[in-house]
């Protein structure tokens, strides 16, 4: 299995808690690489908090979240970081990021951590390509020799930003949205939006894009064409991809592993197959103790 | 308020509007009756009360009357139609995209108009050439200082009720380092705005984390900091009785005045006054246009896009690696080093400064100036300047009903356009065509 021989991310003993309200207890799991590895569980699991630990929104109570970049034996260094209190460690063949110790932007732009939200936060009064453009920010950021560059109006500046609109571009078109490019954001169908959403956080170049429930609120089809663009991101830019999702249509078609949470406890972790056919899995949806199922499956007659 | 049809609902809308009607009649005499009812009059005797209740009586029935009309005319569904159609009508004598090309053209004729400005005023109106050039300098000072702080309320979103500090390191910067060392103007201005930027970056360190109304309140406060401090911190600042005595600006070394190597002896001209307005004129509005470049080219860069992106989502910033210290951090020192400009050419255009000069009024005029523009819009800024500046020196006549007069101008504008007077943003990069982006979507940010 591929998150165990070769995970981009792994959560160790990861504990967050709200005052007396533990909402993620002991969880460990890992990612694998170029795997979409789905994360689900009934509501109020801790799922979003998860995601906001592994991207820096909020600071875990306990636990080590460590992404990995590059050759496999960087790994041999993880304990030797920990207790440096460095974030992150790069070296010419790969690099260890710990997330827990980071914050929100630098997840993003240090160790390529991108994500989407639940209630998409778009820039709803710039226009489509504006948005993409402001992904790419810290690139930007860079060409314009931080903004003096840019203010004198370097070549060096103008080629990046050119690359920059490419690049959008290229998204745009991947995503349907060439047409739209110049409309407001917030002008957009919910669809687009969610889609754009995704398209921006590609922009960032990210090495694992995390995205939170991406097929909320999508008919059929874009649910179709959602998964089709998830399969493209993971096989063509070679990035890693975890996700929130309650569209079990999209978990079991795309999704390569399946981590299932309940009450901030990971309760299976496995391939979709294993993980439809758990007891618990199934327990936990339908509300009932591990004993009852058999029951309560005869009652609503699967 | 009854809807169940517009038949039986008469006699309650009737009986609303007499209620209605009634209480706007006792809140009438409320008022009144100390303010106008009762007045005292200088006699040999003494001070003598008078009172005037037939007025007040007579000024409350008005004011009940016309409640009257206007809550049968507004109540029910009728109403609510009649105060849309009279919005829109009102909103159509716009085109609703006031922006796009005919706000360029615009902003290059009012450019244009601005160039000339002096030749026009003295070839036309030579009796109060002076008078006018003077009240032309004001509202391009107010025109710089709205769009420095259009850099911080109207980009990056952050509400600033303290702009005005920024004003007064300026001056102060510009006064205290032209009387003690003997600097000439041109060398203390960037020395002013680089001061000015400090303290912007003083300001927005404790109020990064701070948002809407604690945001404004810390502003607020900073603002009246500076100048308590001006105030009391007599040995360096001269306290409350300002500094005086500020040398005036020279043109690249040549001074205005009289007779030998003056500014006039040197060009072969007559003498004249008029000359160092007209120069200081020019100084203003270079400094005003330097400050719309630079916005206009930063709005273009990363740091811009940063800065609306901030206004639209600090959320979505930070998820997108934007480091949002560093961009309001920027804003604030941005926005503050146009302001210490501008406060510097205060000083050396006054030749006096205390203080009064830098109340809370200033920051709010300002703001007002912002807003009633439109946040972020360049030519919105100049438009309503010109409106809240000029417009106040016009009303002069009208002495004591100035203040109404103006109040009620801003209260029509903010009726007629809520979003300001040009509310469209433009976007900073596009692909095909640059389509104006409608004010109901752009966001404004913290504290609004």
């Amino acid at each position: 299995m591929r998150w165990q021989d070769d995970p981009v991310l792994r959560i160790e003993h990861l504990t967050m808690r709200f005052g007396g309200l533990t909402a993620i207890d002991d969880l460990s799991f890992a990612a694998g690489r170029g795997d979409i590895t789905a994360l689900i569980g009934p509501n109020g699991a801790g799922k979003t908090t998860v995601f906001n630990c592994i991207t820096g929104f909020y600071k875990p109570t306990e636990g080590r979240i460590l992404l990995h970049t590059g050759a496999p034996d960087v790994l041999q260094e993880t304990e030797s970081l920990t207790r440096t209190g460095r974030r992150w460690l790069k070296q010419e063949r790969g690099a260890l990021y710990l997330l827990e110790r980071m914050p929100e932007n630098e997840v993003c732009a240090v160790a390529h951590v991108a994500r989407t939200f639940q209630n998409i936060r778009l820039f709803g009064g710039m226009t489509v390509l504006e948005n993409l453009m402001v992904a790419q920010h810290n690139a930007l950021m860079r060409a314009s020799l931080m903004t003096v560059g840019g203010l004198l109006g370097l070549p060096g500046f103008r080629r990046s930003e050119k690359a920059s609109i490419d690049k959008a571009k290229h998204w745009l078109e991947r995503i349907n949205l060439i047409d739209r490019a110049d409309d407001p954001a917030g002008d957009l169908p919910y669809g687009a939006q969610r889609r754009l959403e995704i398209a921006r956080a590609m922009c960032t170049d990210p090495v694992l894009l995390c995205l939170d429930e991406p097929a909320a609120g999508l008919n059929p089809r874009e649910s179709a064409e959602l998964n089709q663009l998830l399969r493209d991101i993971r096989d063509e830019h070679k990035t890693s991809v975890l996700l929130i999702e309650h569209d079990m249509s999209v978990v079991m078609q795309i999704s390569d592993h399946v981590v299932v949470l309940d009450y901030g406890r990971k309760i299976s972790d496995g391939t979709p197959e294993e993980v439809k056919n758990d007891p618990k899995v199934i327990a936990a949806y339908l509300g009932v103790d591990d004993e009852e199922v058999d029951q309560v499956e005869g009652e609503v007659g699967r | 308020m009854s809807t169940t049809g517009t038949h039986p609902a008469q006699p309650s809308r009737l009986a609303h509007a007499a209620k209605d009607a009634l209480a706007a009649g006792l809140i009438g005499l409320a008022i009144f009756t100390p303010l106008v009812g009762l007045q005292t009059v200088q006699e040999p005797s003494g001070l003598v009360l008078n009172t005037r209740f037939g007025t007040v009586l007579a000024l409350a029935a008005v004011a009940a009357a016309m409640r009257f009309v206007f809550a049968l005319l507004m109540s029910g569904e009728k109403g609510t139609r009649l105060a849309d159609r009279i919005g829109a009508s009102v909103r159509g004598a716009m085109p609703s995209g006031a922006g796009g090309r005919i706000g360029s053209y615009l902003g290059y004729a009012l450019l244009g108009f601005a160039l000339f400005l002096p030749f026009i005023v003295s070839a036309l109106f030579t009796s109060s050439e002076r008078y006018l050039i003077d009240i032309a300098i004001l509202v391009v000072t107010y025109v710089m200082l709205g769009w420095g702080l259009n850099i911080v309320v109207g980009l990056a979103g952050l509400l600033d009720l303290g702009y005005v500090a920024f004003y007064a390191v300026g001056a102060y910067s510009y006064a205290l380092l032209s009387t003690n060392f003997d600097l000439g103007f041109w060398i203390c201005l960037p020395l002013a705005g680089i001061l000015a930027a400090f303290w912007g970056v003083i300001l927005g360190f404790p109020v990064l984390r701070l948002r809407g109304d604690y945001l404004a309140i810390v502003t607020l406060a900073f603002g009246e900091i500076i100048r308590v401090v001006l105030l009391n911190w007599k040995d360096f600042t001269g306290g409350p009785d300002g500094i005086n005595r500020i040398p005036r600006p020279t043109f690249f070394g040549i001074d205005f005045t009289r007779g030998e190597g003056g500014f006039a002896d040197f060009f072969g001209l007559d003498y004249a006054s008029i000359h160092r307005i007209i120069f200081l004129y020019y100084v203003i509005l270079a400094l005003a246009l330097l400050t719309n470049f630079v916005t206009m080219r930063l709005r273009r860069l990363p740091i811009g896009r940063a800065w609306e992106a901030l206004r639209e989502d600090e959320i979505a910033c930070r998820s997108l690696g934007i480091n949002t210290t560093n961009t309001k951090l920027t804003a604030f020192s941005i926005g503050a080093m146009f302001g210490g400009f501008a406060g510097a050419f205060f000083a050396t255009r006054q030749g006096f400064i205390s203080p009064e000069s830098f109340t809370f009024i200033e920051s709010a005029i300002i703001l007002a100036i912002v807003v009633l523009g439109g946040l972020g819009s360049q030519i919105g800024v100049v438009l309503a300047a010109t409106v809240m500046i000029g417009g106040f020196e016009v009303f002069r006549q009208a002495e004591e009903y100035r203040m109404l007069i103006f109040g009620l101008l801003m209260v029509v504008i903010m009726v007629w356009r809520p979003r300001g007077l040009v509310s469209t943003r433009h976007p900073s990069v596009f692909l095909k065509e640059r389509k104006a982006v409608s004010a109901d979507l752009v966001a404004q940010g913290e504290g609004h």
